[in-house]
C-alpha cells in the first residue's frame, strides 16, 4: 500500500541557521495513528509543519529532501497549498479557536473552500462535531462563542473543524498539553474511532500516552529519526540504546 | 536616601508630571470656551458672514471643512490602509519596503506648509486642478497618510499570530485571512488612526492656504472644482487680516473649530471602546 505520507531525506533549517531536521527519512501508512515522540526541541513539531506546508509561514527557512502525501511532492511548484492543507487537518498545542462562535469555527473552513451549500455544511458540521465526540454537548449552543468553552472541548471543536473539511490526514500537535485527565482521556478516545477513517500523525504529551494511543512511533532526537516501528515493538523491545533509554525515562 | 524614600519621591515626580499635562489642555478649553461661548448662536452656526465678516456666521467655512475632510478621507483610507497591509502582512525584507518606510517616515516630517507649496506645484498648476476641493483634499489626503498607515500597521499587527496561522492551516488563503481574519479585529485600530489622522487634517491651515481655501466666499461650493471657505484659514483671516474684528467672533470660531476636531477625536475613542468590549479574545 502507498503510504499516505512519506518524508525523504529532509533536511530543514531555520532562518537564523539552526538545522532543525536532519536527513529525515519517514513512511506513513493509511489510517495508523502515528506518534513522533521525543526530548523537546527534537524537530517533531518542524516536522508536522512541513507536511502541510504551514512551514511557508516561517521567513528565510530553507528545506531540502521531498515531502510526499499521496506520492506526491508538496513543495513542488504549482502545489494547491490551501487544498493540501485541506486534506491534511492540523490542531495545535493551545486550542486554538478562532474568534466567533462555534458555528463560525466549524464553517470556516469550509466557506474559505468556497463551499456555499449551507445545508452541506450544516451536514458537514453535524458530522464532525459527532466524530469529536462533542456534539452532544454543543448542539444546542452551536451560537456561543468558543472562547466559552472549556479547555477540553475547545480542543475537541479544533479537531471537529479540521474534519469537516474531510480530511485524509489529521495532525494533531501535543494536542492534550493543557488539559486535564479526563479531557485527555476523551480526546485519546476519539483519536481510537478516527483511525478508523483517518490516518493520524500526533506529536504525544508524554512517553506514556505515546504508547497509550500509538499503533507505529518514531522516536527524534536533535533533528534526526533514530527509530522507527509499530508500537510494541519501539515501546516493547526497541534496538538502539537511546530510545530504550528515552522510553524507560534514562533521560528526557 | 533609602531606597524606599527614593521610590516615593520618583513616584511623586512621576505623578506630578502626568497631573501637569492635563493643565495646558484644560486651560485652552476654558480659555476658548469663556471667550468665545457668547458668539455661539443658530445666526453665527447657519448663517454666512456679511458686512465684511464682522457680522452673520460661519456657516460655508464649517461645511467647507467638512467637506474638506470627508475629501481627503476618500484620498487618504483606501491609500493608507492599502500601504499599510502590504507593509503589515506581505513586505520582505527588500528593496521596495525600505522605499516605503522610507517615504512614509519623510512624509511625517515634512511641515505642513511644505505640503501646501506642494499641492500649489503638483495638484493646482501641475495638474491643473486650480484652486480647488479637489487639490485641498489631494493635499491634505497626502499630508494625512503617514499617521494613517502607521496606526492601521499596528492595529493589524496587534492581530495575534496564532488567528493567521489557524485560518491557512484550515486552508484559507493569505488573503483570505487577511480579509476574514485580519483585517476584522484591526478595524477599532484602523478606525482610530483615520479618525485621528482626519481630525488634524480638518484642523490644518497651510497645506489648504493656496490649494483650496478662500478668503471670502458666502456662496456654498457646487463641484469639487470650486474653492471653499474651511475654519481654520477663516480663523486665520479674521485674527489678522479682517481690522475691526469682534473679538467674540474670533473666539467663536475657534470654539467651533475646538468642538469639530474634538468630537472627531471623541468618536474615535467610543468606537474603539465599544469594538474592543465587544472581542472576547
Amino acid at each position: 500500500m502507498q503510504p499516505a505520507l512519506q518524508a525523504e531525506h529532509v533536511y530543514y533549517t531555520y532562518s537564523d541557521g539552526a538545522e532543525a531536521l536532519k536527513d529525515v527519512s519517514l513512511d506513513i501508512a493509511p489510517r495508523q495513528i502515528f506518534v513522533l515522540f521525543g526530548p523537546a526541541r527534537s524537530g517533531k513539531t518542524t516536522l508536522l509543519r512541513l507536511f502541510n506546508r504551514l512551514s511557508d509561514l516561517i521567513e528565510g527557512s530553507a528545506i531540502r529532501g521531498s515531502i510526499r502525501f499521496n506520492g506526491q511532492d508538496v513543495f513542488e511548484h504549482g502545489v494547491n497549498v490551501p487544498d493540501l492543507r485541506r486534506r491534511i487537518g492540523m490542531v495545535f498545542a493551545v486550542p486554538s479557536p478562532l474568534p466567533g462562535s462555534i458555528h463560525d469555527n466549524m464553517t470556516y473552513g469550509l466557506k474559505m473552500a468556497g463551499i456555499r451549500d449551507a445545508v452541506l455544511r450544516e451536514e458537514r458540521v453535524e458530522r464532525a462535531l459527532k466524530q469529536a465526540a462533542l456534539w452532544d454537548e454543543v448542539k444546542d449552543r452551536l451560537d456561543n462563542s468558543a472562547f466559552a468553552l472549556s479547555g477540553g472541548q475547545k480542543q475537541r471543536l479544533c479537531i471537529a473543524r479540521s474534519l469537516a473539511l474531510e480530511p485524509d490526514v489529521l495532525i494533531l500537535d501535543n494536542p492534550t498539553s493543557g488539559l486535564d485527565p479526563l479531557s485527555t482521556s476523551m480526546v485519546e478516545e476519539s483519536l481510537h474511532e478516527l483511525k478508523q477513517r483517518y490516518t493520524i500523525i500526533m506529536v504525544p504529551h508524554s512517553v506514556q500516552q505515546a504508547a497509550r494511543v500509538a499503533t507505529h512511533a518514531a522516536f527524534m532526537l536533535d533533528g534526526e529519526v533514530i527509530e522507527v516501528g509499530d508500537v510494541s515493538q519501539i515501546f516493547g523491545k526497541p534496538h538502539d540504546q537511546r530510545t530504550e533509554d528515552y522510553v524507560t525515562g534514562r533521560f528526557g | 536616601m533609602k531606597p524606599q524614600q527614593t521610590q516615593k519621591l520618583a513616584v511623586a515626580i512621576i505623578t506630578a508630571s502626568a497631573a501637569l499635562v492635563v493643565i495646558p489642555i484644560v486651560l485652552v478649553i476654558l480659555f476658548i470656551v469663556a471667550k468665545g461661548i457668547g458668539a455661539i448662536s443658530w445666526t453665527f452656526l447657519a448663517d454666512a458672514p456679511r458686512s465684511g465678516m464682522t457680522q452673520g456666521g460661519i456657516m460655508p467655512a464649517i461645511l467647507g471643512t467638512i467637506i474638506l475632510t470627508l475629501g481627503t478621507a476618500i484620498v487618504c483610507i483606501p491609500l493608507a490602509i492599502g500601504a499599510a497591509i502590504y507593509l503589515a502582512e506581505y513586505a520582505g525584507d527588500n528593496r521596495l519596503t525600505r522605499w516605503v518606510r522610507l517615504a512614509i517616515v519623510n512624509l511625517a516630517g515634512i511641515p505642513s506648509i511644505v505640503y501646501g507649496l506642494f499641492g500649489l506645484g503638483a495638484f493646482v498648476l501641475f495638474l491643473n486642478l486650480g484652486t480647488s476641493i479637489a487639490a485641498g483634499s489631494l493635499t491634505l489626503g497626502i499630508m494625512t497618510l503617514p499617521v494613517v498607515i502607521s496606526t492601521a500597521e499596528e492595529a493589524i499587527l496587534s492581530v495575534p499570530q496564532e488567528f493567521r496561522t489557524v485560518s491557512q492551516s484550515l486552508g484559507a488563503t493569505r488573503w483570505q485571512t487577511i480579509r476574514h481574519q485580519v483585517l476584522p479585529h484591526a478595524t477599532p485600530g484602523i478606525i482610530t488612526g483615520v479618525i485621528l489622522g482626519l481630525s488634524r487634517a480638518a484642523g490644518e491651515t497651510a497645506p489648504i492656504l493656496f490649494t483650496v481655501a478662500a478668503f471670502y466666499l458666502p456662496e456654498l461650493p457646487k463641484s469639487l472644482s470650486d474653492q471653499t471657505m474651511a475654519l481654520p484659514y477663516h480663523l486665520y483671516v479674521i485674527a489678522t487680516q479682517v481690522p475691526g474684528m469682534p473679538l467674540q467672533i474670533q473666539y467663536g470660531t475657534a470654539l467651533v473649530l475646538l468642538i469639530l476636531v474634538m468630537s472627531m477625536t471623541l468618536v474615535a475613542t467610543v468606537i474603539r471602546t465599544r469594538m474592543r468590549r465587544r472581542r472576547d479574545w
